[in-house]
């Protein structure tokens, strides 16, 4: 008896010695407080986002391929179908290029489709629809045909899959004027996006990412309420600093989050924004950041010709932070090659954290 | 005693359905396992068949064409006969010939460099009028590019045509698009897009909101046997079929895809062939018999209201113009070949049914010929001389809300105009005028915005 209850308190303390190990390495350092140290997966977001929309509107309906019986191919839409039934979450044949157009001929007629991509690199088959006619259609029709969809899915690295699972689109999408494009990091910003997504009257393109799916997140009470929105357009700094602006979006403002934590141990301290929307893009709160660090460094998983980096780059240089800048501003991006499979040769294609580590100290000429 | 009741058995289980292999042992080989004629597989269950044949489609006739009307506009079935009445019959008349005139002045200002394209309809008119009289005003529209005959039948003015080709400031379209690319949220048809059939699935989405809405409307959606080539079309048909989507897939077979002929664009039976393959009911009609296009569209709709379920229609005729103002069809196809089929239109066999009821006379004719080109003139006039829109319209429509960084272009235009009046021939647009935008929180902010 006494062996199995030591064995018990054994297992608990491994495991929240577990819980506070990967709690330290995901901690945020985030600007908003935190009220409750509840925990949730980039995952659960998602999915408790589309539940709520789904119970709050009922012209609101999802369909993808296994989204319904199968509950999703990463499992982001489980439950769902369960509790919806099949009028909200639908199964479609393998077309893209079909159930896109379908979801945008649905929404022209009055309904707001959620779309999902088994992963965005499909999208291609389908980039016709989400852009002739979703984007543009509101213009073209001058301003009679409103298309509110959202397009979402998985997008840019994943774990394995090589070349033609592991584009990411970011700079695609955000390149045109009728989309909005939002590239969540974390729970919080999942669920707030995802929503703000969803009820925006424009057709939205949200860029997850599958390897964060399983991650946790605290998340606060505020962030749990179902009228929780982020709004689109805005970027949040996640972390204050003074000697550099580091901007990302996406799985790689945690990277930058671990490497402003080594950099502090150097007595760098990095100003950390993670855009959140893509498209339209916060410039200002980056400006004004610039004019006080001095120094920008750009973090992205995308490949590095006519990226988000280079967006960011022009902007500033447009700006009045051109004047404050002391160093040239520095893109980390991923490697300019399509993805390869074998372990050594995918990370080294993905920015990692000794990359941003390297670079800010480049710019900030420190050995 | 056990032999036997084994044997029981198994003659037990021949005489239920249960997909179990049988052998038959001891019995005469006319005995057939009642459950093995019929295949148990997911995808198929017709039936099994022990002769090795292909399905040939070349041995196959052709799915007939349903006609009501004969070349000389004479009732060939009169059990087919739709008797439409005397006012909507010269409705008809007057919708087709109105549009063959429209079309032929539009096309000849393309060429004077008025308008910078266009394309006719010449030839295709039954389809448009045969089908949008069938339909009820609210059936939503996705038209492909030649279908402005629906629009027509609609109410689509000659104002409203010729100001979007114009792209003036009465544009319904706000100038936004080239011309034919017409649309009209009042009138229920969808504005066109380029793309081709991409419309398509929109159409079947659009069929499947009608029907989570029990609205009672169905969709129609237009297409040409070219564009039925496109990927678009494969996934709109599988969808509206295992969707049960309210929708008509209207293609009009006009026998050329811009140079391209049906030769070469498919090797089977025409669209027609495909629907069955989808699990949709089809018919194929005479789309220069407009009674006959009528007919077919009616019970379409009929068909997809009630039950729920897509219709396709494949409606045969022939493009007597060129593609577009772009093309010159005497390149790939013989002079001989129009003419034939220019001598027999849909609009001259409407006519010869009209004067045999005795609706319609030579000095009918000519009288309407002259008013309807000088009812075209007049709004082409009116339409050439309006002025174009706004720059400022240049920067709206692009989201719902007006984004900060285009109100500031806008603002920045709008400025610029204002200081150097003398350098632009601002007098050829439309003055200035309020607007709303919307800020980032969504609250609608009335605003005259003055120059920062």
């Amino acid at each position: 008896m006494r062996h199995r209850e030591h064995s018990i308190r054994c297992f608990q303390f491994i495991s929240h010695l577990q819980k506070q190990t990967w709690g330290i390495m995901q901690r945020k350092f985030s600007t908003t407080a935190s009220r409750a140290a509840t925990q949730m997966t980039v995952r659960d977001a998602l999915n408790s986002a589309m539940d709520e929309e789904l119970a709050r509107d009922e012209k609101v309906f999802l369909m993808g391929e296994e989204v319904a019986l199968y509950d999703g191919a990463y499992k982001v839409s489980r439950g769902l179908h369960a509790k919806y039934g099949d009028k909200r979450v639908i199964d479609t044949p393998i077309t893209e290029m079909g159930f896109a157009g379908l979801a945008v001929g649905a929404a022209m007629a009055g309904l707001k489709p959620i779309c999902e991509f088994m992963t965005f690199n499909f999208s291609m088959q389908a980039i016709d629809q989400v852009i002739n006619s979703a984007a543009k259609t509101f213009y073209m029709s001058a301003g009679t045909v409103p298309v509110p969809i959202v397009f979402r899915g998985p997008n840019g690295a994943a774990a394995g899959v090589a070349a033609q699972h592991s584009q990411c689109f970011a700079s695609w999408y955000s390149h045109c004027p009728g989309l909005k494009v939002v590239s969540p990091y974390n729970s919080e910003d999942c669920r707030g996006l995802l929503k703000s997504a969803i009820r925006d009257p424009n057709p939205v393109v949200c860029l997850e990412n599958e390897i964060m799916y399983g991650s946790p997140f605290e998340i606060s009470d505020e962030a749990l309420s179902p009228d929780f929105l982020i709004p689109i357009g805005k970027s949040k700094i996640e972390r204050e600093g003074k000697h550099v602006t580091l901007v990302s979006h996406s799985r790689y403002v945690g990277h930058c989050l671990e490497a402003a934590n080594e950099l502090a141990g150097i007595g760098i301290e990095a100003e950390i924004i993670n855009l959140r929307t893509l498209r339209p893009m916060d410039d200002a709160p980056i400006i004004q950041s610039v004019i006080k660090t001095n120094h920008l460094v750009t973090v992205e998983g995308g490949w590095p010709q006519c990226g988000i980096g280079a967006e960011v780059c022009a902007r500033i240089i447009e700006s009045p932070a051109f004047n404050y800048l002391d160093a040239p501003v520095m893109r980390v991006t991923g490697a300019d090659v399509p993805t390869p499979y074998a372990k050594t040769l995918e990370d080294n294609t993905f920015p990692q954290v000794f990359n941003i580590v390297n670079t800010v100290k480049q710019s900030l000429k420190v050995p | 005693m056990a032999a036997k009741l084994g044997g029981a058995l198994r003659t037990l289980r021949y005489l239920t359905t249960r997909p179990v292999s049988c052998r038959l042992i001891g019995t005469s080989p006319s005995v057939r396992c009642v459950h093995e004629d019929r295949p148990q597989f997911p995808g198929s269950k017709s039936k099994f068949t022990y002769k090795l044949s292909f399905l040939d489609p070349d041995e196959e006739a052709g799915i007939p064409v349903y006609r009501v009307m004969n070349s000389e506009g004479e009732m060939t079935e009169k059990s087919e006969d739709p008797k439409i009445d005397k006012t909507t019959v010269l409705k008809m008349y007057r919708d087709m010939t109105l549009l063959n005139s429209m079309d032929k002045i539009l096309y000849e200002s393309q060429r004077q460099g008025r308008i910078s394209f266009y394309m006719t309809n010449f030839g295709e008119e039954a389809t448009h009028i045969g089908s949008a009289s069938a339909l009820h005003p609210e059936d939503m529209v996705f038209g492909q590019y030649r279908e402005a005959g629906v629009l027509m039948w609609r109410g689509f003015t000659l104002d409203q045509f010729i100001n979007q080709c114009y792209g003036n400031t009465e544009d319904v379209g706000k100038g936004r698009q080239m011309p034919v690319h017409y649309g009209s949220q009042d009138l229920h048809f969808v504005t066109i897009s380029s793309p081709l059939a991409t419309q398509m699935p929109q159409a079947s989405g659009a069929a499947y909101a009608f029907k989570r809405a029990q609205n009672g409307k169905c969709v129609i959606c237009y297409f040409g046997e070219g564009a039925a080539s496109e990927g678009d079309a494969h996934a709109a048909f599988n969808f509206a079929a295992t969707l049960d989507c309210p929708v008509i897939f209207f293609c009009r077979n006009n026998g050329y895809a811009i140079s391209t002929p049906t030769s070469d664009q498919y090797r089977g039976d025409g669209i027609a062939s495909r629907g069955s393959g989808y699990g949709m009911l089809t018919i194929r009609v005479d789309g220069n018999d407009v009674f006959a296009v009528h007919n077919v569209t009616k019970e379409a709709r009929e068909i997809c209201v009630s039950h729920n379920r897509p219709v396709l229609i494949e409606a045969m005729t022939y493009r007597i113009g060129h593609h577009s103002t772009s093309d010159d069809s005497s390149m790939y196809r013989k002079k001989g070949e129009v003419v034939k089929f220019d001598t027999n239109n849909p609009i001259g066999r409407l006519r010869s049914y009209m004067v045999k009821q005795g609706w319609w006379n030579d000095d009918q004719e000519n009288e309407w010929k002259e008013e309807s080109k000088k009812m075209v003139m007049e709004s082409f006039a009116k339409a050439e001389k309006r002025k174009k829109p706004n720059p400022t319209e240049l920067f709206k429509d692009v989201y719902e809300e007006i984004p900060p960084h285009l109100q500031k272009q806008m603002d920045s235009l709008k400025e610029h105009l204002s200081k150097n009046e003398d350098k632009y021939p601002t007098q050829n647009y439309e003055a200035c005028k309020e607007y709303m935008y919307q800020d980032l929180s969504g609250s609608m902010v009335g605003v005259t915005r003055s120059h920062s």
